[in-house]
């Protein structure tokens, strides 16, 4: 993997969408990853070749064990590639499908050391935390433990610390997963607000189709063992948009037909 | 809602429900369960204690031996009292020594144990001698102590270390191979490295093994100690073991038992009180404890 310089030169998305992507943010050739060795190797990545232009924001699909989560762990650099190369322009922050709280450390703690490890200054720290706490609506558990917290609640820190990051790159793996609709539709809302208006480049992994039709510029559906790029859309439907909304609906029912054939095929196999 | 002043706007209509669906999700406090909870801790404790001393008694009144040979609760409990002064003197230069063994213990260990659980070369040289340490009865390393150390304090303490570091160092290893790979990376992801990640991911992340550790530490340096003051006497020096050895020549059961009971509550409080509770409070932040029992 070659990490340049995270310096990196953002172009307003709002004012031309296809000229800000023109300068890739991720750029992943011919990427493959095997688990394991001789028979009981698990392929799970096949040759996946994938670009991600700077401040785009694209939601990945597929069925559960097609490699997602992996694929995200490469990009965030935790991981090496078997074979392939994988560039990123700056060090990204991955929000884990698992909450991964560090369980000594209250909600407030969790945040706050995330900053820390940045080396934000202590006075600045508790107003930033406040914020990020507000944003996800956790403000009154800041002084509880992980271990004390729903798993929707949980999520929500892992939100926070991973927005707490100030990077470029922002990588969530089923962020949204364990929410009731409600605070999934605000936490919508309030990722959309916050990418639009920071340029961050976002890879989003779902399960759910019209979430992804809802927040990505595009969708890519990854295949299963070994996992690829079996299809992707460019989703133009335009901002804000609603995950009930008619457009919405009927783009996520066209995708919907592609990752049931593509579960379909796995399964026959 | 009409009849509110000012009309809420949306979004802390929102916020007002989303806090009133999360109040839903905790449940309310249980500090008032505390004190039943401690009682029901308690009394099992005194229950046994006082079964004990009545089998003891039981014994005694059995005349399996002579009452000058096995004397009962009642004349230890006296003994206990009117030898309280020696008894207390004592008990303070044993505790000074188990502070300060302990306390070289665990620098020692925590150093090891830093240093074996971070390199490949040293655990694989290392690991298992230290395992191995552990299971060498703290006894046999008396005779090289005596010789190395002469019959001083010094001897006392060489035991006391080897006895209780390597549980140290085993707790700390131990809970550095055992955190979630996980947290980790979380750890990575946050930018977390090398101090810091000690710091603020390996360390914490590794205490409640380790408090664990602490623990077999100390049962291991006690041991050591209370064997090290029998075989070690240094002279004008009140200490347990000394005063365990002195009842011994001069036949005082009685002295000798209310001893044992000064050594065996020392060893239970700090134990079970200082190591326990710890532990216990420590596993409780960490969510280590089901709830449900
Ligand atoms: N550390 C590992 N060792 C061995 N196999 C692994 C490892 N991590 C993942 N795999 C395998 O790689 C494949 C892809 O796993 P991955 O976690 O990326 O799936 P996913 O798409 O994220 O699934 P889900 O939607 O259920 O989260 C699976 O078959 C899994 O068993
Ligand atoms: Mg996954």
């Amino acid at each position: 993997m070659t990490t340049t310089a995270p310096e990196v030169v953002r172009p307003d998305p709002a004012a031309d969408p296809s000229a800000a992507w023109s300068s890739p943010s991720i750029r992943l050739s011919h990427v493959s990853k095997v688990f394991g060795h001789g028979p009981q190797a698990v392929h799970a990545l096949d040759r996946v070749s994938l670009t991600v232009g700077t401040g785009e924001f694209v939601c990945l699909l597929g069925a559960s064990g097609c490699g997602k989560s992996t694929l995200l762990n490469l990009i965030a650099g935790l991981d090496a590639p078997s074979l392939g190369t994988l560039e990123v322009t700056s060090r990204p922050t991955l929000m884990f499908q698992e909450a991964a709280l560090f369980p000594w450390l209250t909600v407030r703690g969790n945040v706050d050391l995330a900053l820390k490890l940045r080396k934000v200054h202590k006075r600045e720290r508790t107003a930033k935390v406040d914020e990020l706490l507000d944003l996800v609506h956790l403000r009154d558990f800041a002084r509880k433990r992980p271990h004390e917290l729903s798993g929707g609640m949980r999520q929500r820190v892992a939100l926070a610390r991973a927005l707490s990051q100030d990077t470029d790159i922002l990588l969530m793996d089923e962020p949204f997963g364990a929410l009731d609709a409600m605070t999934r539709d605000i936490l919508h809302d309030e990722l959309e607000l916050l990418w639009s208006t920071t340029a961050k480049t976002v890879v989003f992994v779902t399960h759910n189709v019209r979430e992804a039709v809802r927040l990505g510029d595009r969708v890519v559906l990854l295949s299963s063992r070994p996992g690829r790029v079996a299809a992707e859309w460019e989703i133009g439907i335009p901002r804000p948009r609603r995950m009930d909304s008619a457009v919405v609906a009927e783009q996520a029912a066209t995708i919907t037909d592609r990752l049931r054939a593509e579960v379909r095929r796995h399964g026959d196999h | 809602m009409a009849t509110t002043e000012t009309p809420p706007t949306a979004a802390t209509d929102l916020d007002a429900e989303l806090a009133g669906l999360d109040a839903l999700e905790t449940g309310p406090s249980r500090s008032r369960l505390r004190v039943r909870t401690a009682w029901a801790a308690t009394w099992p404790k005194l229950v046994a204690i006082a079964l004990a001393l009545l089998i003891w008694q039981v014994v005694v009144w059995s005349g399996w031996r002579p009452e000058y040979v096995l004397p009962g609760p009642a004349k230890v409990f006296s003994k206990l009292t009117s030898d309280f002064g020696a008894l207390v003197e004592g008990s303070l230069t044993t505790l000074q020594r188990a502070v300060v063994g302990f306390a070289l213990a665990l620098v020692i260990g925590v150093v090891l144990g830093a240093l074996v659980s971070r390199s490949k070369v040293l655990r694989a040289g290392l690991g298992s001698m230290i395992t191995g340490l552990q299971t060498m009865p703290s006894i046999a390393w008396f005779p090289l102590a005596i010789v190395l150390f002469k019959l001083s304090e010094g001897a006392i303490y060489f035991v006391v270390v080897i006895g209780a570091a390597p549980s140290i160092a085993n707790g700390l290893i131990g809970g550095v191979d055992h955190i979630p790979p996980v947290l980790l990376r979380a750890g990575r992801v946050l930018g977390a490295r090398g101090f810091a990640s000690l710091r603020h991911v390996i360390l914490p992340a590794a205490l409640p093994a380790f408090v664990n550790g602490l623990k077999q530490g100390w049962a291991f340096a006690w041991r050591s100690l209370l064997a090290g003051e029998l075989l070690v006497l240094i002279a004008g020096n009140r200490t347990l073991g000394g005063l365990l050895d002195a009842n011994r020549q001069v036949f005082d059961t009685a002295g000798l038992i209310s001893v044992m009971i000064v050594i065996l509550v020392i060893g239970i409080v700090v134990d079970s009180v200082l190591f326990g509770t710890l532990d216990k409070v420590i596993r409780r932040r960490y969510g280590l404890i089901d709830t449900a029992r």
